[in-house]
């Protein structure tokens, strides 16, 4: 149906280019280059059609050059010695020195497990969370109570890191409402902040207060979609308010649910970094520390760049597999991918 | 047929939703009531463990304290320009970019949509970017926090979604009129994404507000601090008291004082313009969640 819209003529030459274009949509390009564009001369032909197009890419394309590019072959350092004031690339091959040398550094492992720990329990109570309230928010009848609730619990969402790890610090204190209320109870007052075992509990909370309500967002469009004969025909089959929950509402969140989750795993790795180091003291480093905050203490404060770069390049391969088999899994089991 | 929506069941679920949502809202609001009663209540209610809902000992002065500081007022002087500048510089960037990809007769375009994905994949990490950015001599520089993060991957996806969506034929008339590609996107593309600019800018602005790490980075000088990292150094300076166990009583609740008024000046603008633009943010992330 596509293609009978009017061709995009911008130049005398573009007909026949535009002839052969796909007639469907192409999100993120998967389309490869069809067999006239790879005639030979082509590429003049089309220089010389759009080469003001052409002239619009260029400092986005040197900002992506420069400071996602460069940095990416600038992880060469993790197997180059980096001399602070030298080239960006290394002085001198040192082989797998630095891997070697943080793969037998109890330290790393330590904050491998960490990380790990963390991501798992973020991804456990973040991913579902956003979904049970989306499900919840969806049965308020009345369009005003629900638009209140939406920005209320959207509002989180836009507050600067430092200035919710400041508000934990606040709840948590040893004169904070966290401790007003053990106090009640008749317990103790406890410095939370100080204290390794209340690190991921801490973490994990404000991350939910955090993100939760924003995560409805996308459920809550998706419920809309689901088309209400679906629930009719349920109900005439004798399905009750659960039962159409489970049949009807989930299957039609399905792709969204998928997509996130796979958007989730992807960021595992390096989940929340920023708040950790935010939050975490050398008193609660046993569970606080993770690879970012470590690599950052190595590299940055101790200025071993090439034995923190060796750890960081690790760190986002890890990441690199994780995303990557996660998409080849939903892809083959729920058939959504995000490419 | 008795519809189920009148059923005792589902009136006993609309109880429990309504007092599970109350809770939610309670949660959520309750840290904002409590940093407001301490911003205004006096020290020693405060280490004494009795500010909850309510100031307790109602005064300004802290208030007066922090605002009295020069400092403060350079570095929130500094967050507004950072937020201006990189947001220019991110708009820019990406309304070129993303109008380029949503040209799909243009060769080589797949090309130039991987070489923004595969960017999302895999990320260069913290370490080369430091190393970068310390050898291009951007240190202590405004350029050091509005360059590295100058283009946001799902805004421009976003952007170049929406471009895809407008009517060709008026572009083409331009074209046919005379316009270059350039007077096309100006005149043309841009008046009818009003919309979308004004997400973008939405995004981009309150990403840059909010950031504290690139400064912490890349800047030393107190004077370039944004107010983040003024916020960060107060939150930072009372745990490294705490951890020290060092005067704890006299010098976290000095801090606990300034830190609320500090936090409550920091989230104000946010809060005065959210209910505004939250709706500019849900259409944003709709734009951005076709493809999903």
């Amino acid at each position: 149906m596509r293609g009978q819209e009017p061709f995009d003529d911008t130049g005398p030459t573009s007909v026949l280019v535009q002839k052969a274009e796909p007639a469907f949509p192409d999100p993120v390009g998967k389309t490869l280059p069809n067999k006239r564009d790879a005639r030979p001369g082509s590429w003049r032909r089309a220089l010389g059609r759009d080469w003001q197009l052409y002239t619009l890419a260029v400092l986005p394309l040197a900002f992506f050059v420069i400071f996602r590019y460069v940095p990416m072959l600038g992880n060469i350092i993790a197997f180059r010695k980096y001399e602070p004031g030298g080239s960006l690339f290394g002085e001198t091959w040192v082989g797998l020195r630095y891997v070697k040398m943080f793969l037998a550094d109890p330290s790393f492992w330590n904050v491998f497990t960490n990380t790990l720990v963390l991501g798992t329990l973020t991804l456990l109570f973040c991913f579902p969370l956003p979904i049970v309230l989306a499900l919840l928010l969806n049965e308020v009848r009345n369009s005003k109570v629900k638009r209140f609730l939406q920005s209320v619990s959207y509002l989180p969402h836009f507050l600067s890191v430092v200035i919710v790890a400041g508000l934990v610090m606040q709840l948590v204190s040893i004169d904070g409402p966290v401790n007003q209320l053990v106090k009640a109870l008749g317990g103790e007052p406890t410095a939370f902040i100080q204290k390794p075992e209340w690190f991921r509990t801490i973490f994990v909370s404000s991350e939910v207060w955090q993100t939760v309500g924003w995560g409805t967002i996308l459920y809550l469009a998706a419920l809309t979609t689901i088309d209400e004969q679906l629930y009719e025909a349920a109900r005439m089959d004798g399905a009750g308010r659960w039962r159409q929950i489970w049949h009807v509402t989930l299957p039609g969140i399905r792709p969204t649910a998928v997509t996130l989750l796979i958007l989730n795993i992807g960021t595992f790795m390096t989940i929340g970094f920023e708040k950790v180091l935010l939050l975490y003291n050398p008193l609660t480093y046993p569970t606080a520390d993770v690879i970012t905050t470590f690599l950052y203490r190595m590299g940055v404060e101790s200025s071993n760049l090439s034995y923190a770069a060796a750890i960081g390049l690790f760190e986002a391969l890890v990441g690199v597999v994780l995303i990557v088999s996660a998409n080849l899994i939903s892809r083959r089991a729920v058939g959504t991918s995000l490419w | 047929m008795v519809t189920l929506d009148r059923t005792r069941g589902y009136r006993v679920f609309q109880g429990i939703n309504a007092v599970i949502l109350t809770g939610v809202v309670i949660v959520t609001l309750y840290p904002f009531v409590n940093i407001v009663a301490r911003s205004f209540s006096e020290e020693r209610y405060i280490v004494g463990g009795q500010v909850n809902l309510v100031p307790r000992g109602f005064n300004i002065e802290t208030y007066k304290l922090v605002v009295s500081d020069p400092m403060f007022w350079t570095n929130y002087r500094n967050t507004v320009v950072y937020t201006v500048v990189a947001t220019a510089i991110a708009m820019f960037l990406t309304t070129c970019y993303a109008y380029v990809l949503s040209k799909k007769h243009l060769r080589g375009r797949t090309v130039l949509i991987w070489v923004a994905v595969f960017t999302m994949i895999f990320s260069g990490g913290l370490i080369p970017n430091y190393v970068l950015v310390n050898s291009l001599g951007l240190t202590d520089t405004i350029w050091s926090v509005v360059l590295p993060n100058a283009i946001s991957v799902f805004n421009l996806l976003v952007m170049k979604t929406f471009f895809e969506g407008l009517p060709r034929d008026l572009e083409e008339a331009a074209a046919i009129d005379g316009l270059n590609t350039y007077g096309v996107l100006w005149r043309i593309v841009l008046p009818l994404s009003k919309a979308v600019i004004a997400t973008m800018v939405l995004f981009y602005a309150v990403s840059f507000w909010n950031s504290w790490f690139t400064a912490f980075l890349y800047l030393n000088d107190g004077d370039l601090f944004p107010v983040t990292i003024y916020l960060r150094n107060l939150i930072a300076g009372a745990t490294g008291a705490e951890a020290a166990g060092a005067g704890l009583a006299e010098a976290s609740a000095a801090a606990a004082n300034i830190q609320a008024v500090t936090i409550m000046l920091t989230v104000l603008p946010i809060l005065a313009v959210y209910p505004f633009v939250q709706r500019y943010f849900v259409s944003g992330v709709m734009l951005g969640a076709v493809k999903g």
